[in-house]
């Protein structure tokens, strides 16, 4: 068993801060070989946690992006046709052989699920935004978590080479089902604390020094609290300071102007804008320290 | 085993382990009680972690627990206070008071669960001719005449003067028959409305390469359909509380196998129950709910219980077809402008907002109290809901959306 405290370190040597529960979580992961289900507002780092976890382990990292309407040819495996029709013309007439020819290896493409139970070293396999796809195609994503095993009729029974470390996110657009949630660890991710955040834009941004670090962090802390439409992410937080990084502020507070006019990095919409006027910012950069 | 210092002797060992784990099983069953779903296969694993080294350090099997038992956020938020008031023992008074009092009104409500599960045994049984599910779509209409006929007497009875407890379960039962008797009706208007196919021409050339190209098999476009969705909110504060039982009887059946529906109750916050609500059982669904309904101090955060839904909530639950219906007095103790505001936000999500206000049909009753006020320009329609028939005379206007 890995130390939990191990697992911090290795990731944030790959650019993630973990706190101490996402370590445990990660830890169990291993241990019980469980997918774990990862929820939390947009622009957490939810997949920011799958990336890392892949360069931790050094190994490729597998995406599946779900979407409504997602089906089974675009998620594990589909035959490629046009090479199909190729062959078929190439070789009229031999009906026989032909028929066995297609339909093997040569002329299946891969798609992210079929892939990522065949790596001989197990890859970090993500399925982002589960929340997105059909309840049909959960119930069968469900089937192959729990068995590692797809068959294809033309070909066989396909067995998992290895067993893939299963990351799934979710934005909670839709309620999941009892049975995948119990299948897998849950993890609620926050957004992070201060320190926590100052440390992620300095080992993000570089040229991001401590102390402005510690300023931006507080004054997005500060932002967080105001009545928003839509709260600012660990990923808006980043691009500030990078255009802050960028526009050479050293201190919040001696450029002022700069921080009101770069707080379009932060507000997404109208409303939000329209609410935090040029004297909300000052207030608020002037509780900063 | 790092939770045993000097290596013990084999039957200690053994006496070690029954007692963890006769103590992990209760914790277990605790967590059942306050809403956690786990299964045998989470109490295995539980097992091995703590007998991997686990147990040595609460904190860290608290974290582990805590990400292998919870399933969603309300779990995970309430996960530590439950974990600290059973295996540490700390009285944590606020928290450990849901897992203590779910407990202690378990036991004596036993016997009424009992009751209730003979009651709702009978009642699933008679509730099978009028709104068999797959029955053809014509006894929808003949469903409807029996409800009414059975449940003729009480129909225009206010829910409060309903005085003896015989007349109040009959209420119940005419209340969750006529939610069932919408679900169907419903649900059927969606089949109907399923015709109008259209040939979808490149998954039929796709689908038919293996033919050569020769078009057998047609593919054609459907058009995916969502079911409309109820989104109940309930008022359960001292106010209303002549009419929140029957209106959870009636917010149960809703949700009894309709496909699309969820329900909130609030009062000074709010609460999603529909989980709580999916219990088969009615009178079982009901105790766990009455627990939920008894707010904390008094008043009602409409608002505010209206944000954190919009917060929250709304964007899992409402879709482009969604029907919100609140049901309340209107009797808003908080900020009556925050109100407006949040109702704003949320007639901007969904399809339209049902205000069913019991008050309404009292003599003399005007709009007059602050949150009403604040909130009628944005709700679509404002009826009364204080007897049987008024309830189902709300069937037709959803039907419509």
């Amino acid at each position: 068993m890995k130390d939990r405290d191990e697992i911090a370190q290795a990731l944030s040597t790959s650019g993630y801060i973990a706190d101490a529960e996402l370590a445990t979580a990660i830890a169990l992961m291993q241990r019980l070989r469980r997918p774990l289900l990862l929820e939390g507002e947009a622009g957490v780092g939810k997949t920011e946690v799958a990336k890392a976890l892949a360069s931790m382990h050094a190994t490729e990292l597998i995406r599946l992006q779900c979407y409504e309407g997602l089906d089974q040819s675009s998620a594990l495996y589909e035959w490629n046709y046009q090479r199909q029709l190729l062959a078929i013309q190439a070789h009229r007439g031999d009906a026989d052989s032909i028929e066995d020819q297609i339909f093997s290896e040569k002329y299946l493409l891969e798609r992210p699920l079929l892939a990522a139970i065949r790596r001989d070293k197990p890859p970090v396999l993500l399925i982002d935004e589960i929340d997105r796809a059909d309840d049909e195609f959960e119930a069968f994503l469900l089937e192959l978590l729990s068995d590692f095993q797809v068959s294809i009729p033309e070909l066989g029974t396909i067995k998992a080479a290895s067993i893939p470390h299963v990351v799934l996110t979710s934005n909670g657009t839709r309620e999941l089902s009892d049975a995948l949630r119990r299948r897998c660890l849950y993890h609620y991710v926050d957004y992070p604390d201060v320190e926590r955040e100052a440390r992620i834009i300095m080992a993000r941004i570089d040229g991001a020094s401590a102390s402005l670090s510690l300023q931006v962090a507080r004054m997005v802390e500060a932002i967080r609290k105001e009545e928003l439409r839509k709260v600012p992410g660990v990923a808006e937080t980043l691009d500030w300071a990078a255009a802050l990084v960028g526009l050479d502020v050293r201190d919040l507070h001696d450029a002022p102007e700069t921080v009101h006019e770069t707080l379009m990095c932060l507000l997404k919409t109208q409303e939000d804008k329209v609410r935090i006027t040029r004297e909300v910012s000052e207030r608020i950069l002037g509780k900063v320290a | 085993m790092s939770c045993c210092g000097a290596a013990p002797g084999f039957d200690e060992m053994n006496e070690v382990s029954r007692l963890v784990s006769a103590k992990l099983a209760a914790f277990l069953r605790t967590l059942r009680d306050n809403g956690f779903a786990v299964g045998l296969a989470e109490g295995q694993d539980a097992a091995s972690l703590m007998a991997s080294g686990y147990a040595a350090r609460p904190g860290l099997l608290r974290s582990a627990f805590k990400h292998l038992f919870s399933a969603r956020k309300s779990d995970w938020e309430k996960f530590d206070g439950i974990f600290d008031a059973f295996w540490l023992g700390r009285r944590v008074r606020s928290r450990s008071l849901a897992a203590g009092s779910s407990k202690a009104a378990n036991n004596p409500s036993l016997k009424t669960m009992r009751d209730g599960a003979a009651q709702g045994g009978h009642q699933s049984a008679t509730d099978q001719v009028p709104s068999a599910d797959d029955a053809p779509s014509s006894q929808g209409g003949e469903g409807r005449i029996e409800g009414a006929s059975r449940a003729e007497n009480l129909s225009e009875v206010d829910f409060r003067k309903l005085a003896d407890a015989e007349q109040i379960a009959q209420a119940h039962e005419a209340a969750a028959r006529l939610a069932r008797m919408m679900r169907t009706r419903l649900t059927r208007r969606d089949l109907a409305r399923r015709h109008g196919y259209r040939l979808d021409l490149r998954r039929t050339i796709h689908r038919n390469i293996s033919h050569g190209g020769v078009p057998i098999t047609l593919v054609k476009r459907q058009r995916k359909d969502k079911p409309l969705r109820l989104i109940v909110l309930l008022d359960a504060s001292g106010s209303m509380s002549m009419y929140t039982s029957v209106f959870l009887r009636f917010i149960h059946g809703v949700l009894d196998e309709f496909r699309e529906a969820e329900a909130f109750l609030f009062h000074t916050r709010l609460a999603h129950v529909s989980d709580a609500m999916k219990e088969k059982d009615a009178a079982r669904a009901l105790d766990r709910l009455s627990l939920l309904a008894q707010g904390a101090g008094g008043g009602t955060k409409i608002g505010e219980s209206l944000q954190t839904f919009n917060r929250w909530h709304a964007a899992r639950v409402i879709h482009s077809r969604s029907v919100v219906m609140i049901v309340s007095d209107g009797y808003e103790t908080g900020d009556a402008a925050l109100l407006g505001r949040e109702m704003e936000r949320l007639a901007k999500r969904c399809r339209r907002i049902v205000w069913l206000n019991p008050m309404m049909a009292w003599e003399g009753y005007a709009p007059e109290a602050r949150g009403i006020k604040a909130a009628l320009p944005y709700v679509d329609l404002y009826a009364p809901a204080n007897t049987l028939k008024s309830l189902s005379a709300l069937e037709p206007y959803l039907a419509r959306l």
